[in-house]
C-alpha cells in the first residue's frame, strides 16, 4: 500500500473540524519527522493513529494545537476549540481536583461562577465527584487522568487531541479508561485525534485506525473499524477484534523495516 | 451540542462505567511501621546526650586551660559560670538576661528587615533573570559578586553609601542573603514542567498570567528553601555588622565585642553568643514551619 491509496475520501465533506493536507516537518535540526500526511477527522469520528515509538505520532498532535510551527503543507482547525489531552495528567500539584478541572476555563476567562457550574459537571462525567478537594498527589494515576479529562471537557472543544494518555497506566487502569472515554465520546460527539502504540486500545476506541511508518512518518495503513458506538468491555475477545489487530500488527511489523 | 441535563440523562441509558476501579484516596496517608527512634525518647534523647557530651568536653577543655598558668588569662569559663554570671540575674536592669535580651532585639530587627528587603528583592531579581537569558546573563556575575566580596573589605565603601547605622547594617544582611534567595528561586522558576507550559501555550495565557499562575507556584518549594538558607545567614549578617559599625542602635555583636576584652566578662560574651545561636535556630525552625505549612498538601517533600 502506498501513501497515494489513501488520499482521504471524505475531504469534500464540509464539517471537518480537523484537517492535514500534505503535511510535512522537518525539525531545524535536520530531523524528518513526518512526511507527506493527509487526513481528515469530522465530528463523531474517533481517529486513531498508531505507529512505533517516535515515529513523528505526538509531533502530528503538536502540530495541530499550535505548539509546533515550522511544517509545511496544510493544517486547518478550529484552534479557539481544542482539548488538549496529554501524555501526562500534568495537572497543577497546588491545585486541588476543583481547582484544576477549572484551570482551562479560568485562562479563558471564564466567570468564576461559570466556570464552576461547569466544573462540578465535568467532574461528575468522569466520575470524580467526592474527590474536588483532593490533591493530586493523593490521586491514582487513572484519577489523575480523568481529572486531566474533565479539564478539557469545561471548554467543550469541538476537537480532542490525545496525546498517549493513558501510556503509563496499568493495562485494567487503561481498559476502564477506555470504557469512559468511549462512554464520552457517545455523549458529546467531538472530533476525536488519538495517538498510541497500543493497537488493542486503538481498536477498541476509534472509527478510524491510521498506521504509521517509522521516521519519517508516513501512512502506511488506514482501517474502518466496523463495530457500533456501543462497545462492552468484552468486545476485546472477539475474534473480529483479534483479526483486525492481527492485520494492523503486520502493517506495523513492515513499518519496522 | 447537547445540554447538560441531556448529557447526565444520556449518561444514566449508557453503560454504567463501574465503580472506581483505582480510588487510592481510602489510604491517603500510609504511616511507616514505628521505629524505636519515633517515641519521645528517641526524639529528645539523641540531641540529649550529644548537649551533655558537649557540655562534658567543654568542662574538660576549661578544666586544662586553667590548670596551665600561662593560659590562665585566656581560660574558657565553665558552663556553669556562664550560667551564673552571663544569664542570671534573669531580669534585672542592666545586667544579665534581660540586658543580652536588650542586645538582641536591635539584632532581631536587623535580621528581620533585612532578610525581608532580600526576600522581595531576591524574588523580583530572579522573575527578571527568568524573563531572558539575556536578562540572566547580566545580572549573574554581579550576584555572585554580592554574595562572594569580603564584607570586611568594603565596609569603608558601604558606610559612605548607606551611613553608619540602620541602612548600612540592612545592606550587609542583604548582600549576604540575597544570593541564596536569587539563585533557589530562580532554580524553581526555571524547572517549571515543560508540558505545564505547554498546557498554558494552548490556553494562550499572557506572560504575567504564566507567572503568577504556573511559574511561581512551582517555583515555591524551591523560594522557600532559598529562605531557609538565607534565614540563617542575615542572623550572621546581623551579628557581623555590629563588630564593623559603632552608630546606630548596637545589637549582640556588639555586646559580644565589648565582654570578650576583660576575662572577668567572658561568662557574658559567651551567654550573649549562645542568645545569638538560639536565635539563628529559631529563625531556622520559624521559616521551616512556614515552608511546610505552606506546601504540605502537595509537595512531596513535606510530610
Amino acid at each position: 500500500m502506498t501513501a497515494a491509496d489513501l488520499v482521504p475520501d471524505e475531504a469534500s465533506t464540509s464539517d471537518v473540524r480537523l484537517r492535514f493536507d500534505h503535511l510535512s516537518m522537518v525539525f531545524p535540526d535536520g530531523t524528518h519527522a513526518i512526511d507527506d500526511i493527509s487526513f481528515t477527522v469530522s465530528p463523531g469520528e474517533f481517529t486513531t493513529v498508531v505507529g512505533p515509538s517516535g515515529c513523528g505520532k505526538s509531533t502530528l498532535l503538536r502540530i495541530a494545537s499550535g505548539l509546533e510551527t515550522g511544517y509545511t503543507g496544510l493544517c486547518d482547525v478550529n484552534r479557539d476549540s481544542i482539548g488538549y489531552v496529554f501524555q501526562d495528567a500534568t495537572l497543577l500539584p497546588w491545585r486541588t481536583v476543583l481547582r484544576n478541572v477549572e484551570l482551562n476555563a479560568e485562562l479563558h476567562g471564564v466567570p468564576k461562577a461559570e466556570r464552576r457550574r461547569r466544573s462540578n459537571e465535568a467532574i461528575e462525567l468522569v466520575n470524580l465527584v467526592g474527590h474536588e478537594h483532593k490533591y493530586p498527589k493523593q490521586l491514582s494515576g487513572g484519577m489523575k487522568m480523568r481529572c486531566s479529562l474533565a479539564r478539557s471537557l469545561v471548554l467543550n472543544p469541538g476537537v480532542f487531541l490525545f496525546d498517549e494518555p493513558f501510556g503509563a497506566l496499568d493495562e485494567i487502569t487503561r481498559e476502564f479508561l477506555n470504557d469512559e472515554l468511549l462512554r464520552l465520546f457517545a455523549l458529546e460527539q467531538f472530533a476525536a485525534l488519538f495517538i498510541t502504540h497500543s493497537i488493542a486500545e486503538a481498536v477498541f476506541l476509534s472509527t478510524r485506525v491510521l498506521v504509521m511508518s517509522n521516521r519519517p512518518g508516513r501512512i502506511i495503513g488506514d482501517y474502518r473499524i466496523p463495530f457500533g458506538a456501543e462497545r462492552p468491555h468484552d468486545l476485546r475477545f472477539e475474534p473480529e477484534f483479534a483479526e483486525l489487530c492481527g492485520q494492523i500488527n503486520e502493517d506495523l511489523k513492515d513499518a519496522h523495516v | 451540542m447537547t445540554t447538560i441535563d441531556d448529557r447526565i440523562d444520556a449518561e444514566v441509558a449508557l453503560p454504567a462505567a463501574g465503580a472506581d476501579p483505582d480510588d487510592a484516596s481510602a489510604p491517603t496517608r500510609v504511616t511507616p511501621p514505628k521505629s524505636p527512634g519515633d517515641g519521645f525518647f528517641g526524639r529528645v534523647l539523641p540531641p540529649t546526650i550529644m548537649l551533655a557530651l558537649f557540655v562534658g568536653i567543654w568542662y574538660l577543655y576549661s578544666t586544662v586551660s586553667f590548670e596551665q598558668a600561662f593560659q590562665r588569662r585566656n581560660a574558657l569559663p565553665y558552663p556553669h559560670e556562664v550560667v551564673q554570671d552571663g544569664f542570671l540575674p534573669l531580669w534585672e536592669d542592666g545586667s544579665g538576661t534581660r540586658e543580652i535580651l536588650g542586645f538582641m532585639w536591635p539584632t532581631i530587627k536587623v535580621t528581620l528587615l533585612g532578610l525581608g528587603i532580600s526576600i522581595v528583592v531576591g524574588v523580583l531579581v530572579a522573575v527578571i533573570m527568568n524573563m531572558s537569558k539575556y536578562f540572566e546573563r547580566a545580572i549573574f556575575p554581579y550576584a555572585v559578586i554580592a554574595q562572594t566580596v569580603p564584607i570586611l573589605a568594603i565596609t569603608p565603601l558601604l558606610t559612605q553609601v548607606f551611613g553608619d547605622r540602620l541602612g548600612v547594617r540592612l545592606a550587609v544582611v542583604f548582600l549576604i542573603a540575597v544570593f541564596p534567595i536569587i539563585t533557589n528561586t530562580l532554580f524553581g522558576l526555571q524547572s517549571t514542567d515543560r508540558l505545564h507550559h505547554d498546557l498554558f501555550t494552548l490556553n494562550k495565557t499572557s506572560r504575567w498570567t504564566r507567572l503568577w499562575k504556573l511559574e511561581l507556584p512551582s517555583a515555591l518549594p524551591a523560594l522557600m528553601t532559598g529562605i531557609r538558607i538565607a534565614s540563617g545567614l542575615s542572623v550572621i549578617g546581623a551579628i557581623v555588622a555590629d563588630f564593623f559599625f559603632n552608630q546606630g542602635d548596637k545589637g549582640i555583636g556588639f555586646f559580644i565585642r565589648v565582654t570578650q576584652q576583660r576575662a572577668a566578662n567572658r561568662p557574658d560574651m559567651l551567654a550573649g553568643t549562645i542568645t545569638a545561636s538560639l536565635f539563628g535556630v529559631v529563625m531556622f525552625l520559624i521559616v521551616g514551619a512556614i515552608t511546610s505549612r505552606a506546601i504540605r498538601d502537595w509537595h512531596d517533600s513535606a510530610n
